[in-house]
């Protein structure tokens, strides 16, 4: 079926069996339709690569268009005419300026709590072998499966018991506890990765075992722990769940709780999707940023279990 | 392998099992001073909570107490109560369906997508690439609220693109307000969000399939389709699994995207998942020994799922 060549002794399965032979003329009907299989999954590759990045391209476009454009039937599909006074309104209020003086603070404090307390416990299970090892690392692996919707309400009882609601500290607590786990196992790899001969060398040629980890293992450990700095951020700042139900108040509202606030008021004077969709973009770019260079190692962390090597 | 019975073991048995690797002054107290911090905070943001839960889930916790007054001790009265009520059971069936589509949806068309990116030359690769990354890198929050303006009912583009098509009926469709296309939306939302993890994930498993092997199946008269399942899904099978069981733990706990969506006025009982079901008993109805049962269910279906995972990841750990 391959082509209409005189086809060769053994019945080649399709357009597999071209390959082989590809020096023999006759064949060129055959090389022609690889190439045009080619240039088609490209095309279908680029489609598809459009197609997924669509709805990012739309939130940018939309955010630089005045409402009445955005309101015609015919949609505006190139930035054509393209403005800032969305983003303008949508900074004039306050309540970004809050929330993000909110996200900021719960997130810087998640992500410098994060790094210390994994990297702490990154290093106990790497280089140590101690009793309880096995069960604290088994606890670890467990414990970041656990849904928070399947936590959220108990969470949220005892910060309001602890008078935590509505608080920096208390949603740091959740969060540093959320991301905590995955970033000591993250970590854990990183630590094993440097050969503790390397330390003992240094100690040999006569650092104090602080000094040998000081100066040698903890430079080699400055990517991990930017990644692992990264991942937490990428959390803290993204998180709605348990935000949801930790800062119920309006004052207390992180950016994501913010932006669906500024959904709903919106809404209740016919939405403006250029100012809601400059708010998203507001949020979204630092995000895609930091996302985009972390991305490798987040990807091998999770399915480095699978992936032998 | 007691040692006393080692002479009858012929092979020059090593003395001693492995010893661990950094022995020369013993671990001390040194190792639990390190887990400490990490200790303290699961122990106060889910140790506590869990426990908290699990105590509740078997108490009275009605508006007496509430008030002050000291829960009662029920036993399973909670559990009965809950699991007799055929809302939950709407709920969990709807919320697995709406799991095990998601997640083989995701895997499937991410295996289609890595496939892709293997088959096309290097740059076009990249471009691909990069589509998907700036899909997956969207914070999640913004990624719906976009879906949501794409789906709009009045001026969405979606509506545009198949009006444009041909289908007038959807001039003005709202596709959030019936259960069925809610969870549609629901659903395309999250597999665009989910499918670049798998992609890239199984694209890179596939790079890790050595030529050589392909070329030796090929000389041997294999056509693409069968090199396919018997030589590249075999080696992919380990990471196909994981990912596969990671979409189906994460898709079972979706509960913001439905929250956001159902804001823009969908009927909520009928479009409740698992989370959003706890979260209407427990914060809606401040009916605290109700939510932690049901939590207490999801949380065990959630281990009893994981443990796959978990004992994949212990083998990495030597």
């Amino acid at each position: 079926m391959s082509a209409t060549v005189a086809a060769p002794a053994t019945p080649a399965p399709p357009s597999a069996g071209a390959r082989g032979t590809d020096a023999r003329a006759p064949l060129t009907g055959a090389r022609v339709a690889r190439r045009v299989r080619g240039v088609l999954l490209g095309l279908l590759a680029v489609v598809i690569a459009l197609l997924w990045a669509f709805p990012v391209y739309w939130m940018v476009l939309s955010s630089l268009l005045p409402n009445a454009r955005l309101r015609s039937t015919t949609p505006t599909f190139f930035p054509t005419g393209a403005t800032l006074g969305n983003y303008r309104s949508v900074l004039s209020g306050d309540s970004f300026t809050s929330a993000l003086g909110m996200s900021l603070a719960i997130t810087g404090l998640t992500v410098v709590a994060v790094l210390v307390f994994a990297f702490f416990a990154a290093l106990a299970i790497s280089r140590f072998r101690f009793r309880g090892r096995l069960t604290f690392v088994v606890a670890v692996l467990f414990v970041q499966m656990l849904p928070a919707e399947g936590l959220f309400i108990a969470q949220y009882r005892m910060l309001s018991s602890a008078n935590l609601l509505n608080s920096v500290v208390g949603v740091s607590i959740l969060y540093t506890a959320a991301v905590v786990p995955f970033t000591i196992w993250m970590l854990r790899g990183f630590v094993a990765g440097v050969p503790i001969e390397l330390e003992e060398a240094a100690m040999v040629d006569g650092l104090s075992r602080t000094k040998a980890f000081l100066r040698i293992t903890f430079p080699l450990l400055a990517p991990g722990l930017v990644a692992s700095g990264v991942y937490a951020f990428l959390q803290a700042w993204n998180e709605f769940t348990v935000a949801l139900v930790a800062l119920p108040a309006e004052s207390a509202r992180t950016l994501p709780l913010w932006l669906r606030s500024f959904l709903a008021s919106s809404a209740s004077r016919g939405v403006d999707w250029g100012e809601v969709m400059a708010a998203s973009t507001l949020i979204a770019v630092p995000v895609i940023v930091f996302f985009l260079l972390v991305q490798g190692r987040m990807t091998s962390g999770l399915v480095s279990g699978a992936v032998k090597g | 392998m007691p040692s006393t019975e080692a002479p009858t073991a012929p092979p020059a048995a090593p003395p001693a099992r492995p010893t661990p690797r950094r022995r020369r002054r013993g671990p001390g107290a040194a190792p639990y001073v390190l887990i400490v911090p990490a200790l303290a905070v699961l122990l106060a943001g889910l140790g506590y909570p869990l426990f908290w839960q699990a105590v509740t889930s078997l108490q009275e916790f009605g508006l007496a107490q509430q008030f002050g007054q000291p829960p009662t001790f029920v036993g399973l009265d909670n559990y009965a109560r809950i699991f007799s009520d055929e809302r939950l059971w709407a709920v969990v069936v709807r919320s697995i369906l709406f799991c095990l589509v998601n997640a083989f949806a995701t895997v499937g068309i991410g295996v289609l997508l890595a496939l892709l990116m293997k088959a096309v030359h290097p740059a076009i690769r990249i471009v691909l690439q990069i589509g998907l990354l700036l899909a997956w890198a969207m914070p999640m929050v913004a990624a719906v609220t976009v879906w949501k303006w794409l789906f709009d009912w009045r001026t969405g583009v979606i509506n545009w693109v198949l009006v444009q098509m041909g289908f007038d009926r959807y001039e003005g469709h709202t596709w959030l307000a019936q259960p069925l296309s809610f969870f549609f939306v629901a659903t395309v939302i999250i597999v665009w969000m989910s499918v670049p993890f798998v992609a890239l994930s199984v694209y890179a498993a596939l790079t890790q399939v050595s030529d050589e092997v392909l070329e030796a199946a090929r000389i041997d008269g294999a056509g693409p389709t069968r090199i396919f399942w018997h030589i590249t899904l075999p080696l992919v099978r380990p990471v196909l699994s994981i990912v596969l069981l990671l979409q189906i733990i994460w898709d079972l706990r979706v509960f913001a995207q439905i929250r956001l969506l159902q804001d823009a006025g969908a009927p909520v009982s009928e479009t409740n998942l698992l989370g959003n079901f706890i979260f209407e008993l427990g914060i809606g109805r401040q009916d605290f020994a109700g939510a932690a049962a049901v939590s207490i269910f999801v949380l065990a279906l959630t281990v009893l799922i994981s443990w796959p995972y978990v004992r994949n990841l212990l083998k990495e750990d030597a």
